[in-house]
């Protein structure tokens, strides 16, 4: 894993939902080496510990990186203050990204609520042969469906209320396709509980999943082992770390 | 520059600044970053008899000027350290400080009588880790606890030995006073103050563990206290951590008569901050015209 730490100007901030900002960063030293699935781990002003920031969008030609957050504390306020041109304290590229083999045709990217961000630089990658279902609480929190329609990949969308796309969650459309496609793999990143149904629903139909975990974290670079998730590997049962094992998984490994 | 060599229980080491225990891993997490020859030593993750795995995530939680931790000496285990680990550490030109914990005695007994086989430059041993259920802290909130366990882990090796203690205590002078009885070389402190934060909105503590250790600038001043205690009671020398986040913070606790001092949770908002803590220290000291680091060393004049 190679990774550097800096402080690399924010060139573009919008507000895309209610408390959800998209920041553009120029750091081209950083986005040259990311791949989907990676995060950025930012130090809000005056904090003591950095906060995990998924990867939204990476483009190596203008030697940007986009991320997409949700004001969830006083941290991610924080964040959420900086003005166009101030500078972003991150260690970056970490983690280690999805693991794409070339014999994958069809993909299914499934993102929920604020998991959603990292499913679309593999919506770029895959185009038409990714199918990306989308969940969100209502339609207000709803994010990024044009930025996977300009993808070319066939977009469902879920809201637990109904307020838009289809009422219910992401499992119902998920079976749907899987009962009806043949799919290589299921990339997933969202809240446990419905990252856990999509990891049985991918066991039934027998396709291969990975997920993006998300949990509180310190060094994010594996020495301090703070963000510990249990995966049965090797038949036994083990602590890894989201940052430095993850932050994806194979849904099969994890241990729910 | 100044002279920012210093010496403790007659280990050299080219500067006082240590990454402590639990921040640091074995150190190659940090070496993708810089050269690991830069610091004065490390201090390794602790390690026990046999592999842990450690309490349930969430281990950790933001604080006003600080943070909770409760890892639960998450570990491979000492033999896996010995092969695996400690033949890296000791070619990266640094004092290796290898940090043990226990839940018996006869845990770290074994755990230093296998240490002693080695080339390892010293121990430190833990008897303050607030966040498992057997051991740790158990050991070092009484005087008798930690003698015991002092006197037992002396026996086990012929490294310099270092007790770390727990600020988790009534009296931390009657404890330091009772492991240098017990043949302690050195004493560090202080080791993580028990701590718990809790959700408002789901009336759950953040820390699966409940409690946890907190660390980082909010416990500075009560670091600097204890040191400054513990260094008028014992002539042992005494290493300060607990809220190091500057060069100004480390001449600050060896004013109050650390030797060296261990950089903790600094290292999470800057990783670079052991590095930047000795440039600014040799900065200090050349700005005010001092020749060797230990003159600072207990140098404060108490009221």
């Amino acid at each position: 894993m190679k990774y550097t730490q800096g402080k690399y100007p924010l060139i573009k901030k919008e507000s895309i939902a209610k408390e959800v900002y998209s920041f553009t960063i120029l750091c081209p030293e950083v986005a040259e080496i990311t791949k989907a699935g990676q995060f950025v781990h930012i130090l809000p002003k005056g904090y003591t510990l950095r906060r995990p920031i998924s990867i939204c969008g990476i483009d190596k030609a203008k030697g940007t990186l986009r991320i997409v957050f949700e004001v969830r504390g006083d941290g991610t306020k924080e964040l959420s203050e900086t003005h166009t041109g101030e500078l972003i304290d991150m260690i970056a590229p970490l983690g280690n990204g999805f693991t794409l083999s070339d014999d994958i045709k069809k993909i299914i990217l499934i993102g929920g609520g604020i998991g959603t961000p990292p499913m679309l630089p593999l919506a770029q990658e895959f185009g038409e042969n990714a199918i990306v279902i989308t969940g969100f609480r209502n339609s207000s929190a709803v994010i990024l469906q044009e930025d996977f329609k300009k993808t070319g990949a066939k977009t469902i969308l879920c809201t637990d209320d109904g307020s838009t796309g289809i009422h219910g969650l992401v499992t119902a459309p998920l079976e749907e396709v899987l009962k009806s496609e043949s799919v290589d793999l299921i990339c997933a990143c969202g809240p446990t509980p419905m990252l856990k149904a999509i990891s049985n629903m991918a066991d039934t139909f027998n396709v291969e999943c990975q997920v993006s975990l998300e949990e509180r974290m310190g060094c994010g670079i594996g020495a301090c082992l703070v963000c510990a998730c249990k995966v049965q590997k090797d038949g036994q049962e083990q602590m890894l770390h989201v940052c430095k094992d993850g932050p994806v998984f194979k849904s099969k490994e994890v241990v729910w | 520059m100044a002279n920012l060599g210093v010496n403790i229980c007659g280990v050299d080491f080219k500067n006082p600044v240590i990454p402590a225990s639990g921040v640091f891993g074995y150190g190659r997490e940090y070496e993708e970053l810089y050269s690991l020859s830069k610091l004065g030593g490390i201090a390794t993750k602790g390690t026990t008899i046999t592999k842990r795995m450690g309490n349930p995530a969430p281990r950790i939680a933001e604080t006003p000027s600080g943070m909770l931790n409760s890892v639960g000496l998450q570990n491979p285990g000492i033999d896996y350290f010995i092969e695996k680990e400690l033949p890296n550490l000791l070619t990266k030109d640094t004092v290796i400080i290898s940090n043990i914990a226990g839940s018996t005695i006869d845990e770290c007994v074994a755990i230093a009588e296998k240490l002693n086989e080695t080339e390892v430059h010293m121990i430190e041993l833990n008897i303050s880790c607030p966040n498992v259920k057997k051991g740790g802290a158990t050991f070092g909130v009484s005087c008798e606890g930690a003698s015991e366990i002092t006197k037992a882990v002396r026996k086990a090796t012929t490294k310099p030995l270092i007790v770390k203690l727990s600020p988790n205590v009534t009296s931390i002078v009657d404890i330091a006073k009772a492991v240098e009885s017990e043949g302690a070389d050195s004493i560090s402190l202080i080791n993580t103050l028990l701590g718990m934060r809790i959700d408002i909105n789901t009336k759950r503590p953040i820390l699966k563990n409940n409690m946890g250790g907190l660390s980082g600038s909010a416990v500075f001043p009560v670091a600097v206290r204890m040191v400054w205690q513990v260094a008028n009671a014992v002539k042992v020398p005494v290493i300060g951590m607990g809220g190091i986040s500057n060069g100004k913070d480390a001449i600050e606790m060896m004013m109050a008569g650390a030797r060296a001092v261990q950089v903790g949770g600094a290292v999470f908002t800057d990783p670079f901050a052991p590095i930047k803590i000795i440039d600014e220290i040799n900065s200090w000291l050349d700005s005010k015209g001092i020749k060797d680091i230990n003159e600072i060393v207990g140098s404060v004049q108490p009221w």
